[in-house]
């Protein structure tokens, strides 16, 4: 799976570089949010722009990602989905768990 | 068959490296349409999802990740209505069993099933021919 990272004001952005987010490919994700947060990072940021298409697996592991940043008293918040990509949020209502901002620049102001 | 449906009948071997295969098919078929006047790209986002839901139920679970086997897809599309079957040769399971998601509880997984059954009108489950086979339905027509 492509993933891109950035650091930024503490804050570990990172961003996937897929067109779908699937039952393929999300587990090198999720992986990369254990491994992120084991290493001691607090605040990561996952940026949706390149991602058209997301799954029930894809929504697992970014649910997945935020209990483990609980685990570690860190936070784990969203930026940049496509409109398809956040309807799915909705439909399974974790737009109401998930922090969403419409972009990254908006998301690092408010960690 | 009328001259406006569109039939599509695929197999391709129990591994998730083929679900964007699958989906592309079923979001290309969904843009052919000539007669819907729907949502076009949201009805391709559909069929493109529950498609990748149907065959990740089929690889993983019915099938066990067994990249041997073979899933097997069935889309037949008209103006008026949308079917899928996707049949695999697992040991099968209760559809009825299986409990919506409890939104107050963040767990992983369960989603799969709960998202056809929220896009899809009909949606069973059933022993065929010594296989399983998921059916899915939806009316094209009455939704646009």
């Amino acid at each position: 799976m492509n993933l891109k990272t950035e650091e930024k004001n503490e804050i570990l952005i990172i961003f996937v570089k897929e067109e779908r987010l699937d039952a393929h490919n999300s587990n090198d994700l999720k992986g990369k949010m254990q491994e992120l947060f084991e290493q001691g990072k607090k605040n990561i940021l996952v940026d949706l722009t390149d991602v058209r298409f997301i799954d029930s697996s894809g929504l697992g592991a970014l649910v997945s990602g935020f209990k483990n940043a609980i685990s570690h008293q860190g936070s784990l918040k969203l930026a940049s989905l496509q409109p398809q990509v956040k309807s799915m949020f909705e439909l399974t209502r974790l737009h109401r768990v998930f922090e969403i901002f419409g972009s990254t620049a908006e998301a690092v102001e408010n960690f | 068959m009328d001259k406006n449906e569109i039939e599509v009948d695929i197999k391709v071997p129990n591994q998730t490296r083929y679900l964007s295969l699958i989906g592309r098919i079923g979001e290309d078929i969904a843009r052919e349409l000539d007669r819907f006047d729907g949502d076009r790209d949201m009805l391709a986002y559909h069929i493109n999802l529950v498609l990748t839901e149907a065959m990740v139920n089929a690889i993983k679970h019915a099938n066990a990740n067994d990249p041997d086997k073979m899933v097997h897809v069935y889309i037949n599309i008209t103006d008026q209505d949308l079917l899928i079957r996707v049949f695999d040769d697992g040991q099968g399971f209760n559809i009825n069993s299986i409990p919506p998601p409890d939104f107050d509880q963040l767990e992983d997984r369960g989603r799969g099933i709960f998202i056809i059954k929220q896009l899809m009108d009909t949606v069973k489950y059933e022993k065929i021919n010594g296989g399983n086979m998921l059916e899915m339905t939806k009316c094209l027509r009455c939704c646009a």
